[in-house]
């Protein structure tokens, strides 16, 4: 097959391409140019350009870079900030998967004439009640399946996970074997547009208006003050300036009012959660999810809670079996079958 | 697989004559020619000797000669140096070479527009000049990197000459070697540039002409080698094979510029009658004879580009970033050419290997990839 392998310069995509190549495919390398500004960490770097390059060559396969820079301050920078703004948790890492890894890269690989795009992701291509679906990666510490849920079964018949089956280690073996100079280059952590020198705050600070907010308790009490609303997340404990005393936590940020409600943690126990923009894997599977318990997580290796999704005249929300810490609004939520393997759908939560 | 390479704005491959003078140079001919034996003396005649070759093929005193690492140190030395001799503000035009460019922001300069059809209007640059206070260096470049838009010097240096006595007019003649006979343009400017790379010299060695007289604060210190106006030890194989160059380029040049330009014209024709989106960024006939600039409106310059490398047809768009990613281009955005246009554009730059059997290709290759990327957007 001809395969073009989206390469990060990190190790996983690395060993991707060095398996397939392996495999005896014909292989392109390609590293998406996905930001132009400032950044010393993550995948737009010109020293992880310089990683995967490299890589390339060793391992024999031509290298591409893509300028994607143009989309990715629209479907992710551009939305991400707007997030803020409006008091949500964005995902921006899951919008970067869904509108450049995937939509754009496919439609890129499809018009050129490959036959398949691969990924370094962990996480597994499977058959599944018949049909085409994702699950977790072999290793279930570097699981991505959450960060990938919205491919849906026509995208899985065009992408590759060639480490998906594999753990970690081996991944570094491999990389280590071929003597890839990723093999021991730590695994990305942060937002990857943001610089880990100014960080989130520093990032948003000109290009959006922070507004100072009050701090009140349950009664409307004022306690204390955030010098930026836009930078509380519903559940935090620090920053509040609340001084000492008994552990509370934000459990409502209402940025037109400027005011951020702390309560004690049983406050931010819910029984249900309104969700919206759902993705099915397959069209059908949307009616299997109304009527069978899913198990369902609400962030990047966050703990999976059981629910039965439900569907009323103003939209979807999730029951929970029970009582389950609320999930911030903005954040994604993947539902997976019964045994915690398959993904069934996602969506994004509205409240 | 036969390639077609048709990407000589970027670097021309090395004359034979060029390699040949160069052999020497590196474990018979050793010695630093600034030593005081008899090898030395050996290496150092060498480099005068391509000095004076190349001041004959520019027409100017070899005093005036610098040898420099390239194109992009030559436009430094020409900015940088001026401003840091004398202050004063540097201006440019919106179409020149990042080489250019930056430097001219980095000193907070003043970038004049360039006209819809590439070149800048001497008019517009005599205004602006006119309205900025004590400009020291302009910076026009001869002929445009990318879509190939000529400059008229002599019409630029009246402009400066009229409205901002005194300053230095720097010219970037790197892309202009091949076309264009330099004693026509050295005469109006005070610093010319050149890239030895650009016509079938060695990468890492520039030409800096300095008008007697005319002093720049010198970038790079040391021992002083060239007359203190740059320092370091003398390449001397590249200077030779520079000048050897320079001189062959020199030597064909009227008849490669008559060759070339037929070449050039079957291969816009070619783009544009068999591709319907195709469109020539300058008027016919106008532009330097090597280049060949269109834009495949609403077609995307990196999947062109892919596809073209594929059928083993080595082309270019924009300027590249220190990642290899395709940034839009300045010069085109200058032009005011939609963001469709600009999206699309494809270089085919021509020189001394390019031949009949190359343009047929390239333009079977490009209406190839092409029909492939608009039958996908169907």
């Amino acid at each position: 097959m001809k395969i073009l392998v989206a390469m990060s310069g990190g190790v996983d995509s690395s060993a991707a391409a060095l398996i397939l190549k392996e495999q005896g495919h014909e292989v392109v390398g390609v590293t998406m140019r996905l930001w132009g500004g400032e950044s010393d960490t993550g995948c737009c770097s010109v020293s992880d350009v310089d990683d995967a390059r490299r890589v390339a060559q060793q391992v024999g396969v031509d290298h591409l870079v893509f300028n994607f820079s143009e989309d990715f301050n629209q479907h992710v920078v551009e939305p991400y900030v707007a997030s803020h703004v409006a008091g949500t948790t964005p995902n921006p890492c899951i919008e970067c998967n869904r509108h450049l890894k995937f939509d754009r890269l496919i439609e890129r690989g499809r018009t050129l004439g490959f036959d398949a795009v691969a990924t370094g992701h962990h996480a597994r291509i499977v058959d599944f009640n018949g049909r085409t679906r994702l699950a977790r990666g072999e290793d279930a510490q570097k699981d991505q399946s959450y960060v990938v849920h919205m491919l849906t079964g026509a995208d899985l018949n065009y992408v590759l996970f060639p480490v998906g089956n594999m753990e970690k280690s081996e991944v570094r073996s491999e990389a280590a074997r071929a003597g890839l100079r990723t093999a021991s280059k730590p695994d990305s952590q942060d937002v990857c547009f943001i610089g880990s020198t100014i960080g989130r705050a520093g990032f948003l600070e000109p290009r959006l208006t922070f507004n100072a907010a009050d701090v009140v308790d349950g009664d409307g009490k004022k306690v204390g003050e955030v010098p930026a609303v836009e930078l509380v997340t519903l559940g935090q404990r620090r920053g509040l300036g609340l001084g000492g005393g008994d552990k509370r936590y934000v459990v409502a940020v209402d940025v037109p009012l400027r005011r951020v409600t702390v309560g004690d943690e049983a406050q931010l126990f819910v029984s249900e959660t309104p969700v919206g923009s759902l993705v099915w894997p397959h069209v059908e599977d949307e009616e299997f999810v109304l009527s069978h318990d899913v198990l369902v997580q609400g962030s990047a290796h966050g703990e999976r809670s059981l629910a039965r999704l439900q569907k009323s005249t103003d939209g979807y929300s999730l029951k929970w079996a029970r009582a389950t810490r609320r999930i911030a609004p903005g954040q994604t939520v993947v539902f997976y079958d019964e045994t915690d393997t398959v993904v069934l759908g996602g969506g994004i939560v509205t409240a | 697989m036969k390639y077609v390479y048709l990407d000589h704005a970027a670097t021309s491959p090395l004359r034979p004559e060029a390699r040949n003078a160069m052999e020497p140079f590196g474990d018979v001919v050793y010695a630093n020619p600034s030593g005081s034996h008899k090898f030395a003396r050996e290496a150092r005649r060498a480099v005068d000797e391509a000095r004076d070759v190349v001041a004959s093929v520019i027409g100017c005193r070899p005093g005036e000669i610098v040898f420099t690492s390239g194109g992009t140190e030559g436009a430094n030395s020409a900015i940088l140096g001026t401003v840091r001799r004398r202050g004063g503000q540097a201006v440019c035009t919106a179409s020149e070479h990042h080489a250019v460019l930056h430097c001219v922001e980095h000193v907070g300069g003043v970038v004049v527009p360039i006209t819809k059809d590439g070149p800048v209007d001497p008019t517009v640059l005599r205004q602006v000049l006119a309205d900025t206070e004590n400009v020291s260096v302009v910076s026009v470049m001869a002929i445009n990197n990318e879509t190939g838009a000529i400059n008229d010097i002599e019409q630029v240096s009246h402009a400066v000459r009229g409205r901002a006595e005194g300053a230095v007019l720097h010219t970037d003649a790197v892309q202009a070697a091949c076309w264009t006979d330099l004693r026509s343009i050295w005469p109006h400017v005070d610093v010319l540039t050149l890239s030895a790379h650009k016509f079938g010299g060695p990468k890492g060695v520039g030409v800096m002409v300095v008008r007697e007289g005319v002093t720049l604060e010198p970038l790079i210190l040391g021992g002083g080698q060239e007359r203190d106006r740059r320092s370091g030890t003398h390449n001397v194989a590249g200077i030779v094979g520079t000048a050897v160059a320079l001189q062959v380029t020199d030597q064909h040049r009227d008849s490669e510029v008559a060759r070339i330009r037929v070449l050039r014209d079957s291969l816009i024709n070619g783009l544009t009658s068999r591709i319907p989106c195709a469109v020539p960024t300058l008027p016919s006939g106008q532009g330097s004879a090597g280049t060949a600039h269109v834009c495949l409106e609403g077609l995307e310059s990196e999947s062109l580009l892919y596809l073209l490398d594929t059928e083993g047809v080595c082309v270019s768009a924009a300027s590249a970033c220190a990642s290899g990613a395709m940034e839009p281009s300045h010069v085109l955005e200058a032009m005011g050419l939609p963001a469709s246009r600009i999206k699309g554009s494809l270089r085919f730059s021509l020189g001394h290997t390019t031949t009949q059997e190359d343009v047929v290709k390239a333009v079977d290759a490009t209406v190839k990839a092409a029909e492939r990327l608009l039958a996908a957007q169907k």
